[in-house]
């Protein structure tokens, strides 16, 4: 038995197949995982990621902090109510988790890290964090819920307290705006519009439940991965982990490389790395053969293995079968997938597959 | 609860067999074991004509979230497929039993059918799991 969020009941309630997941009892699907994925593209769908771990960090030492811990610059920020997206490095230049960072006011910065790696990234925040000026604080008093659609912000808003509502609908992407406990943010992991909502835990089951009157419908962790999938979008502990470079893995746009004397933790070997060259290529593939495209299977061409798939699966969007692969500099277009023994044909694109509801990569 | 119709047969890898009465059987996936895979995406199917044994892995299932093996439940001659499910592997999520069928084939042993699982064991054995 896992941990619980403060939507456990609502899941229930609605009859969710729960999974566990990074230590948490979570929903998978509500009945349907297609159906959950197709109306978040059409219209607007939801999922509880309260397991997923809000730090705050406050304090005058904050910033220099944030500069030294993370890959992207924090000092890009300039504004309160700004946002990023970032990789926690290791001095190997492996990734310990990859996390988006929000500007909340003078020395006042949260994070919301992922469920599976929060106590890993927590200790080795603390341990970074020696003698400087700035205050880690958990924050397991608060849910998330990830509204996600082409109509997630106008349903959202009117569920939002008030002062909140006219600010949230005029956010511009990767903006947040704060009151009290509240948090909203132009932010998602589906490749659609939408908002990423913090409250407080035991205000969550009345906005879920306003979201439900509102015809949002409930999407689980199965459709959460097949959207971002579909959006091109990194899995942490799938297509890369701490012995994986940003720079193998597809986010080297990630790393704020400038100002140079920035002193980042990874920074160096990083440096090393760009200089010796003779990465791998993190690509996207899709499938032109029978069968769907799974993490581990290994990528051919002329007959070789030439690198792995990292994350796969079946496009709802598309339908056809999609991955993000890591293989030999150079690979493509065409290759071929070993599916159960047998290579079946797949072509190299460039991700993202699906944004905003539309295919982006030629399908014949 | 799923369904398990008392009219059918069953194997322990989730199978259900039923007695075409003409020496043919048809064979699928149990209501239970399509709710376990959720949404089906992709069905591969035994070509006809081909000799399978007993227990052999003869057809892969794969839903949104992984990959299954079909086993076949019996030994012998594979004598028709599901075309449809090539373009509708879903029939398998709404009808198990009727259109989501996936294989016919002629028994070797015309006696084995017999001797598979009934209904009564068949939900014994997923109450259990």
């Amino acid at each position: 038995m896992g941990r619980q969020t403060p939507l456990f009941a609502e899941h229930q309630a609605l009859g969710a197949r729960m999974v566990p997941f990074g230590g948490w009892d979570m929903p998978l699907h509500y009945g349907s995982q297609l159906a959950e994925h197709l109306a978040v593209r059409a219209s607007a769908g939801m999922f509880d990621v309260s397991h997923m771990q809000t730090v705050d960090l406050d304090g005058p030492g904050a910033l220099p902090f944030l500069r030294r811990l993370l890959a992207n610059d924090a000092a890009r920020l300039k504004a309160p109510g700004k946002a990023l997206y970032t990789c926690l490095l290791n001095p190997q230049g492996g990734v310990i988790d990859d996390l988006i960072l929000y500007h909340l006011g003078p020395g006042r910065y949260r994070t919301v890290v992922n469920a599976a790696t929060a106590e890993k990234d927590l200790a080795w925040m603390r341990e970074q964090a020696v003698g400087a000026e700035v205050e880690i604080k958990p924050r397991r008093d608060l849910a998330m819920i990830a509204v996600q659609g082409p109509q997630a912000r106008e349903k959202t808003a009117p569920l939002l307290p008030e002062p909140l509502r006219e600010r949230a609908l005029a956010l511009a992407p990767f903006s947040a705006a704060e009151h009290g406990d509240w948090l909203v943010a132009r932010t998602g992991y589906t490749g659609e519009d939408g908002f990423e909502v913090l409250c407080p835990a035991g205000e969550a089951p009345g906005l879920w439940r306003g979201l439900l009157a509102a015809g949002v419908r409930p999407c689980g962790l199965g459709a959460r991965d097949t959207l971002r999938l579909e959006a091109g979008m990194n899995l942490y502990g799938q297509d890369m982990d701490e012995t994986t470079s940003p720079l193998a893995a597809g986010l080297g746009w990630t790393i704020a490389w400038e100002p140079a004397e920035r002193d980042f933790i990874g920074r160096a070997a990083l440096e090393a790395q760009r200089e010796a060259g003779d990465l791998p290529d993190f690509v996207g593939l899709l499938l032109l053969g029978p069968g769907v495209l799974r993490a581990h299977q290994r990528v051919l061409a002329d007959g070789r293995g030439v690198g792995e798939v990292t994350s796969g699966g079946f496009a709802p969007s598309l339908g056809r079968s999609i991955a993000l692969a890591r293989v030999a500099p150079g690979t493509g277009p065409e290759c071929a997938v070993e599916i159960r023994g047998r290579p079946v044909p797949a072509r190299v694109v460039k991700p993202p597959f699906v944004r905003k509801g539309a295919a982006l990569i030629p399908l014949d | 609860m799923s369904k398990v119709p008392d009219e059918l047969k069953y194997s322990k890898d989730h199978e259900w067999v039923r007695d075409n009465g003409d020496g043919t059987v048809t064979i699928g996936i149990s209501d239970h074991a399509q709710e376990a895979l959720g949404d089906l995406v992709f069905v591969e199917v035994p070509e006809p004509g081909r000799q399978i044994a007993a227990g052999e892995a003869c057809g892969v299932v794969e839903s949104v979230k992984a990959a299954s093996d079909v086993y076949s439940p019996l030994a012998g001659e594979v004598t028709a497929i599901n075309e449809a499910l090539g373009d509708a592997p879903e029939s398998i999520n709404d009808d198990p039993y009727g259109e989501g069928w996936i294989y016919q084939m002629r028994p070797s042993d015309p006696a084995a059918v017999a001797a598979l699982m009934d209904a009564a064991a068949y939900r014994a054995l997923i109450e259990n799991e």
